[in-house]
Parts: structure tokens; C-alpha cells; sequence
């Protein structure tokens, strides 16, 4: 094969058509408060787990429900399950058991 | 009956026009409505449903008109105002087809027109042909029939685009137009209680939910209906070989472009004044807010009130509100009115309607 | 898709494009990318529609690839452009067409910084009196030479030998255009049609009897971007804006792409191949990839020139299946024969494309 020195690359861009919406879906049915969010950045600015490395529960809950889950399961992992970000929302989302359907979208939907 | 003999005319024939031509009958005073088209009732004869409460546009009509029980206004249909002049301490007002009023004070109440929404090219409107505006799919809604795209098909995917023609300099309006959110959350929510299968976008800059009810509608949107919000600005649309509509925004709070396909597209196109308003405020001298809007002489303290002694201005031609705010500034400004005519009492009495022409 | 609509966009964007007399800038790169364009275009001007079009060999290049690569400073690009300026000034002439979509943007927009800064063209007066003891008049018309054939583009149909249309169905041939970013992104009022829906390609496509495809991506940049293509590691960037084009207009089945920009129809044509080696693919049903001509070379088929005079032998995807498409006879043995009749050599066949 030639080396071109350079490659195609893949796009940044979130294609809605091409997505994985499985996980959103199940979420969605266990736990409706899924999509009330309102991107207001509370859960994050609070979050444990935000403070001490890049996890950002907020734009976690946005990409799934974009489809868009390539390294979700180690994104989770980074959650310590406190609870603090429930504590905050404006909008009484569950996050807590967001977070845990996640998981288990995680264990049911995909083999992450 | 009419008690006071100083002569009101009112220009538009509105929710504005309507509900001041009310109170200002109620108080006594005789009051002829100048409307141009051959109804009165302005975009409430177009509108469906109003928000926040889903009530049907005709029930506000109907209150309207019931004000003037009491003291009734005299209407006159097919009267396009042109301008308005001040003339030895009373007013002028000039119609399209010649004949000319005499009034003691003079309300405006013209109202608003569409952002001509052709003029943001990158969404193709009047070129694609599923790419409607907000005011295209209320006149659907209210034929009752079933929501269908060109083809004749049901749409499955609906996106609604804020801002179109609003905060926006490329387009030359800065300004908010105020309803535009909301009517895209209520229109939504009406499409989603006729196809209940369809997923529903709002592409948003910001979400302006500031009337009584307006954000519960949004978290009922949210939470009963599902509506999806989507925090960016469309950049464009494009057509894609079977009609539908490929949209590409930022998902601004993923910080990532997303690219989109819809059957329909509906353009919350914004309020801009109506160029004949702008007209009739130069011929009667007035002041232009930085949108074009009729400017009051205060914006705290005296919004109804203008630069030129005796003309009044409500409702949309001065700024975009909803029907409800319309209404309330209405009766603020008859208010204006009535104490400014009791100032002023002394010099005319005049027959109830002179036209200079016969 | 309503044609109403897109006509009253059409009508907001009109320009005015001088009739005659004009001096005439070629682009640096064209001439070894697609050398025989500007000899078509001069070709079809002076020969067939009798134009005076007068050319000055001291002419130079822009510096336009050098000004968007950061490497010239903007001070030296204007003052070159006066360079050109008092050349067309002191041969007479007052209309200025640039054969290159990036020299046209940049005119433009070297014209448009005067208007609001006087004092810099003063300065750059000064500079080039300094320089080379020249001055100059601001040209009266600055238009793209694409401008000048979409101008003409009935007197050329009526000249025309050739149809974009299928001999063998009948059928108008489905073509892509592509506008070049520079020709009317940053100034939509200077170019013809604006810049969301530009007329000055579809307008010739459609006299010549072809139909213009609408796809999703028809407003990309094709990924020329200048440093982004220059430095070799940025390629990337360039051949997936290309790709993103290429896959979205694939579906449509294009007979061929035209476009008004040395730097778009060099990279939608080479790219092509690109792709082809290094994932297997082509956009079209045989393997050949999708033919892309310039506006030129499009204005030279149609009227009659030999496939090979005009250079069609340059391209890197064959423009044989078009031009048999188009029913154009021509000598296979030919296509390597220079104009002097001598073998040039050919190219070396690539892996996966078929040429
Ligand atoms: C798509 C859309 C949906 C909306 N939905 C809602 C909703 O659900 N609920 C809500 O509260 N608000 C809604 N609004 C806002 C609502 O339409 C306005 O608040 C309301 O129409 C303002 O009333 P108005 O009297 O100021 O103006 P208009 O309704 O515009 O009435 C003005 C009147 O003046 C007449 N006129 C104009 N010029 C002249 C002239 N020169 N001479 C004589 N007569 C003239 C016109 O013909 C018209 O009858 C919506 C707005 C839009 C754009
Ligand atoms: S529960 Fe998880 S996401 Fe919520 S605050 Fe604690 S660590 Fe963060
Ligand atoms: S706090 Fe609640 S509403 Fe705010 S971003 Fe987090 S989940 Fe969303
Ligand atoms: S009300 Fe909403 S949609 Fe309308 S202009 Fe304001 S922010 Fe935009």
C-alpha cells in the first residue's frame, strides 16, 4: 500500500441518520426524566467526579441522546454514583438512576 | 351612546384596534375603526390555536367584538390608512381610496407583518418545497385537515427553526420578536397531538419562555409530548433527492456540528413592522425605535404615547407582544387617551364624522 | 424544488459585466492543472464572439495562494494587484476579468478595503510609484471570466455544435456545479446569482440544454483551503471536504461536475483518484469516477473544439465516457499528441481508477 502521508478523515459531525439510538431508548423507558434536560450545566458543575477528571454528565446525557455513544462505558466508569447532581437539577431528573440505566442499557443493549 | 363628542379614530382593526375601540366605547367616547381588510380580527383570523392555553383564536375574537355591547364603534371595512396629518390641533387621516377623517386623537393599532423569510436564502424558502414558515402551517392547522408534506405524504420528522428574521444582523433585525419561541413550542405540540408517531425538533438560540405559562408549556413539551430542543442555529438547508431536508446546526451544548434529515421544516419567521405603518408614522411625524417599530415617548413610563400630541400607538406596530400583552397595552393606552382628551376638551366639537370628499 | 423562487433570489444578485474590451489576468496554476482553458477562452472570445481581449505578458501572479497561505503579507498582495492595475491602466483598457476564482476574491476584496480605507490605498499608491514608478486607475469592471461566458452564454448556444445532452436517450445530462468559495461567499452582491444559489454555472449549463443537480452538499468547500492542502499532512483535511461532496452528489448519478475555480476542478478531478487508491471506491456506476471539467472546457465542447485541442488529456478521471455521452467523435491515438504532433508521453495507469 502507498503512503500517502496523510488519510481520510472521519467526520466530526454528529450524522442523526447513521446513530445508535438504542441506548437513549432505554433509558428513555426506564427513566422519562431522561429528556427533560435543559443543558442548564448544574449536575456537572457539581459533579465528584467532574472536578478530578473530564467527565461531564451533562454532555454525557446530550450524546446519548444524539446517538452518539463510542466510549460510553468507560465515560460511566468515571461515575461515583453520589448523587450530588440529583440534588442540583432544575428540572428533578433522576440523574442518579440515569446513570444506573445507563449501566444497564450498557449490559442489555451493547456489549461496550 | 355616546356621551363625549370628541371624535377617536382608531387605524387597524386588531386585537389591538379591537380592545381599545371596547373600552374607549365603554368610556363614552365615539370611536370609528379604520380596518383594511374587508374583517376585522388582524391575525386572529389566521391563527388556530393561541397559546399558552390551546384556546381556539375565535374565542378571543369572540370577546372582542362582545366589548362593544355598550357604546359600538362605528367600522369601517376595506379603509387602508396612508397617512396621518396634524392639522390645526386635530388630525388628518388620509385613506388609500381618497376619503379623508377628521379625528381629536388617533390610535394606531397596525400591527405587524411577517419577516419575509425568502430573504435568508440558506433555508430556501419558496424553493424547497417542504420548508414552510410558522404562519404557512397555522393556516393549515386551522383547515382542521391532516398535517401533509407537498408530496402527500405524513411527515415522520418536523424541525422548527427559531430566530428566522430575528437577532439576526445579516437579516437587519437585531431584535427579539418576543412570540416566536413560544408559538414554535405551541406549534410543536399541536403537531405532535395530530401525529403522535412524529419526532419534533426546536433548533433554538435561546429559549425565551417569559409570559405566564410559557415555560410550563415547554416543560410540557418536554415531558408529555417530547419535543426535542436542540440548542443551535440552523446554517442551512438543503434538499436531498427524495424532497426531505438535510438541516446542519451546531449541537452547540455537544459542542459538535450535526447534520439532520426532515420531511417538513418550519421557519418561526419573526415580526417586522408593516411598511405602510412605517408610512403613516413619517407622515404624522413620529419616531422609529431601532427596528422600525413606532417608537413611544418613554419606555418606561409612557410606551402608548408619541412625539406628536394625540397620536397613540398599541399592540404589535410598536413592538412584538402576544395577544395578551397586546390586549393589556390597548387599555393602557386608552387610558392615555382618555386623560389626554380631557386635558385638551375645549376646542372642537365637531360632527361626528366629516369626509372632506363628499 | 421551485424554480420561482430560486429566480427571484437570481434577480437580487445581478451584476453588470462589461460588453467588450477587457484585460485579461490568468491564473498561475491553471495553466499546468487545465492548460488548455484560457486558450479556450481566448479562443471563443476573440475568434467567435469578436471581442477585443487584450493580454500583458509582465503580468505576474497574484500572490493570492502565497496571501491565503500566510507566507505574502497583505501590503505586498495589493501592491501587486496595482502592478496589475497600472498594466491594464496603461494599455488602456478599464475592464479587468481575472481567469482565477481566488485572484477575482481577492481583487474584490482589495477594491472593497480601498473604498473603506482610503488611506491604504494611498499608501499602496506609494509603494508602487516606489517600486516601479507606476500608477493606475481602479478598473471601472472587475468580473470573473466565468461572468463573461455566462454573459454570452445564448450567443455561444447559438454558435454551439454540441448539446449537454445524452445522444443515444435524449435526455439532458444530469451536471454538478461547483462555484468556487472566493467567487462569491465573501462578497455575495459580486457574483452572479449570489452565494447560495449562484446562476453563473447553471445559467450556462441550462442555455447548453443540461439540468442541474441540487445535492445536500452543493454549497461544501471542495477542500482546496490552501494551507490545508499545501502542507502534505493537512491533506486529510482537504480530500474528506472533497469526499463529504463526492458522497452526497453520488446518489444523482452525475454525468460530469463543472466548476469556475483553478483549485475546486483540480481537486474534485484529482481527488477522485485519490480516494479511488486509497479506499477502493469510485462515485460513479464504472469505475472511471465522475468527469470534471472547467466552465472553459464545458464552452469548448459545446462549441465544437477537438476534446484534445481544449486539453481534455490533462484530467485525471477520462473524459471519454462523456464525450460519448455527449456524441463527440474522437481519435483515442490522438489524445497524447502535443500541438506540434509529437507523442507528449502518457500517464502512468493508476491501481484502482480506470482510466
Ligand atoms: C405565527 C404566529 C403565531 C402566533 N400565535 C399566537 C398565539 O398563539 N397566542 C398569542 O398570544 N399570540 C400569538 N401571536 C402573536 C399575535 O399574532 C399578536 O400578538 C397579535 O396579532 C397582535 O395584534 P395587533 O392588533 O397588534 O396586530 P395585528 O393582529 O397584526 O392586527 C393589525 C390590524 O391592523 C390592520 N391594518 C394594518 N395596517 C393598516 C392600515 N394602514 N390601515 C388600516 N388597517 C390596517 C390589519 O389589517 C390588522 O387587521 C402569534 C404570532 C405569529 C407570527
Ligand atoms: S452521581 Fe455521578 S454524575 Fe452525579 S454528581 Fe455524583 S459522580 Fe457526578
Ligand atoms: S442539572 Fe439537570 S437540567 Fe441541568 S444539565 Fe444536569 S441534568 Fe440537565
Ligand atoms: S422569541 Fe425566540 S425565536 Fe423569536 S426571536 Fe426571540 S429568541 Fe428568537
Amino acid at each position: 500500500m502507498k503512503d500517502w502521508g496523510y488519510s481520510i478523515l472521519k467526520g466530526r459531525q454528529i450524522d442523526f441518520e447513521n446513530n445508535d439510538f438504542s441506548i437513549a431508548e432505554y433509558i428513555t423507558k426506564h427513566e422519562p426524566s431522561f429528556r427533560w434536560c435543559i443543558g442548564c450545566g448544574s449536575c456537572t458543575a457539581t459533579c465528584s467526579a467532574a472536578r478530578l477528571t473530564d467527565f461531564n454528565p451533562r454532555k454525557l446525557k446530550l450524546l446519548i441522546q444524539r446517538g452518539e455513544i463510542k466510549g460510553l462505558a468507560d465515560e460511566i466508569a468515571k461515575c461515583m454514583l453520589c448523587g450530588k447532581c440529583q440534588l442540583v437539577c432544575p428540572r428533578g431528573i433522576n440523574t442518579r438512576n440515569v446513570i444506573q440505566n445507563i449501566k444497564r442499557a450498557l449490559n442489555t443493549c451493547h456489549a461496550l | 351612546m355616546a356621551i363625549n363628542s370628541q371624535h377617536i379614530v382608531i387605524i387597524g382593526g386588531g386585537p389591538a384596534g379591537l380592545e381599545a375601540a371596547s373600552c374607549l366605547g365603554t368610556a363614552g367616547y365615539r370611536v370609528t375603526v379604520l380596518e383594511k381588510e374587508k374583517q376585522t380580527g388582524g391575525k386572529l383570523l389566521i391563527w388556530d390555536k393561541l397559546f399558552p392555553e390551546f384556546r381556539n383564536s375565535d374565542k378571543v375574537l369572540n370577546h372582542l367584538s362582545n366589548g362593544f355591547k355598550t357604546n359600538p364603534p362605528q367600522i369601517l371595512t376595506n379603509a387602508e390608512v396612508v397617512s396621518v396629518i396634524p392639522e390645526n390641533g386635530q388630525h388628518r387621516i388620509n385613506l388609500r381610496d381618497g376619503q379623508a377623517f377628521q379625528a381629536d386623537t388617533v390610535l394606531i393599532t397596525t400591527g405587524f407583518k411577517l419577516y419575509n423569510a425568502e430573504k435568508k436564502e440558506e433555508y430556501g424558502y419558496q424553493i424547497y418545497e417542504n420548508v414552510i414558515t410558522s404562519f404557512d402551517l397555522e393556516k393549515q392547522l386551522k383547515t382542521g385537515n391532516p398535517i401533509r408534506i407537498e408530496a402527500g405524504l405524513t411527515p415522520r420528522r418536523i424541525a422548527f427553526i427559531h430566530c428566522v428574521g430575528s437577532r439576526d444582523i445579516k437579516s437587519g433585525n437585531i431584535y427579539c420578536s418576543r412570540t416566536c419561541c413560544i408559538t414554535g413550542v405551541k406549534q410543536a405540540i399541536e403537531i405532535k397531538r395530530r401525529l403522535s408517531d412524529a419526532e419534533v425538533f426546536n433548533f433554538y438560540m435561546d429559549l425565551r419562555m417569559f409570559g405566564q405559562n410559557f415555560e410550563e408549556l415547554y416543560i410540557e413539551a418536554q415531558q408529555k409530548w417530547g419535543v426535542t430542543f436542540i440548542r443551535g442555529r440552523v446554517s442551512e438547508i438543503a434538499e436531498n433527492k427524495d424532497n426531505s431536508l438535510q438541516l446542519k446546526a451546531e449541537d452547540t451544548l455537544s459542542g459538535r456540528p450535526i447534520k439532520m434529515s426532515f420531511d417538513l421544516v418550519v421557519l418561526l419567521a419573526g415580526m417586522v413592522p408593516e411598511p405602510r405603518t412605517v408610512e403613516i408614522g413619517k407622515s404624522a411625524g413620529l419616531e422609529f425605535t431601532s427596528g422600525n417599530f413606532l417608537a413611544g415617548l418613554d419606555s418606561h413610563i409612557s410606551q402608548n404615547e408619541t412625539n406628536t400630541p394625540g397620536i397613540f400607538i398599541a399592540g404589535t406596530c410598536r413592538e412584538p407582544l402576544s395577544v395578551a400583552e397586546t390586549l393589556t397595552d390597548a387599555r393602557a393606552a386608552t387610558v392615555k387617551m382618555i386623560s389626554w382628551l380631557r386635558e385638551n376638551e375645549t376646542s372642537h366639537k365637531k360632527p361626528l364624522i366629516k369626509r372632506d370628499n363628499d | 424544488m421551485e424554480t420561482e423562487g430560486k429566480k427571484r433570489v437570481w434577480e437580487e444578485y445581478q451584476k453588470e459585466i462589461a460588453d467588450d474590451h477587457y484585460f485579461y489576468v490568468r491564473s498561475c496554476i491553471r495553466q499546468t492543472f487545465f492548460p488548455g482553458s484560457e486558450t479556450t477562452f481566448l479562443k471563443i472570445l476573440q475568434n467567435d464572439l469578436k471581442k477585443d481581449v487584450f493580454e500583458d505578458a509582465r503580468h505576474t501572479t497574484c500572490t493570492g495562494i502565497g496571501y491565503h497561505t500566510d507566507i505574502v503579507p497583505l501590503e505586498t498582495t495589493m501592491t501587486v494587484i496595482a502592478r496589475h492595475f497600472a498594466l491594464m491602466t496603461e494599455a488602456g483598457y478599464v475592464n479587468i476579468i481575472p481567469s482565477c476564482v481566488t485572484s477575482f476574491g481577492l481583487y474584490t476584496e482589495v477594491l472593497d478595503t480601498w473604498r473603506h480605507f482610503p488611506e491604504i490605498e494611498a499608501k499602496i499608491r506609494e509603494y508602487l510609484w516606489k517600486a516601479t514608478k507606476r500608477e493606475f486607475k481602479v478598473p471601472e469592471n472587475l468580473v470573473h471570466t466565468s461572468d463573461i461566458i455566462y454573459k454570452f452564454r445564448n450567443r455561444i448556444k447559438d454558435l454551439s455544435k454540441v448539446s449537454l445532452i445524452n445522444k443515444k436517450t435524449g435526455l439532458p445530462l444530469n451536471v454538478v456545479e461547483h462555484i468556487g468559495c472566493h467567487y462569491s461567499k465573501m462578497f455575495p452582491q459580486s457574483g452572479v446569482g449570489g452565494a447560495e444559489f449562484p446562476a453563473v454555472l447553471t445559467g450556462m449549463i441550462e442555455a447548453w440544454g443540461g439540468t442541474v443537480i441540487d445535492y445536500p452538499e452543493r454549497r461544501h468547500c471542495c477542500g482546496f483551503g490552501f494551507r490545508q492542502y499545501l502542507v502534505k499532512a493537512n491533506r486529510g483535511y482537504s480530500v474528506s471536504n472533497s469526499k463529504k461532496k463526492f458522497e452526497s452528489m453520488q446518489p444523482y448519478q452525475p454525468d460530469f461536475m463543472v466548476a469556475n475555480c483553478p483549485g475546486c476542478s483540480m481537486f474534485l478531478d484529482r481527488w477522485q483518484y485519490t480516494i479511488a487508491e486509497m479506499e477502493g471506491i469510485t462515485y460513479d456506476s464504472n469505475g472511471t469516477g465522475i468527469p470534471v471539467l472547467t466552465y472553459e472546457e464545458m464552452a469548448g465542447l459545446v462549441m465544437g473544439y477537438s476534446p484534445w485541442d481544449i486539453g481534455l488529456q490533462m484530467h485525471q478521471v477520462s473524459v471519454e465516457p462523456l464525450l460519448d455521452k455527449l456524441g463527440i467523435e474522437y481519435k483515442k491515438e490522438d489524445k497524447y499528441l502535443g500541438s506540434n504532433g509529437q507523442n507528449i508521453g502518457e500517464p502512468q495507469k493508476p491501481m484502482f481508477l480506470i482510466v
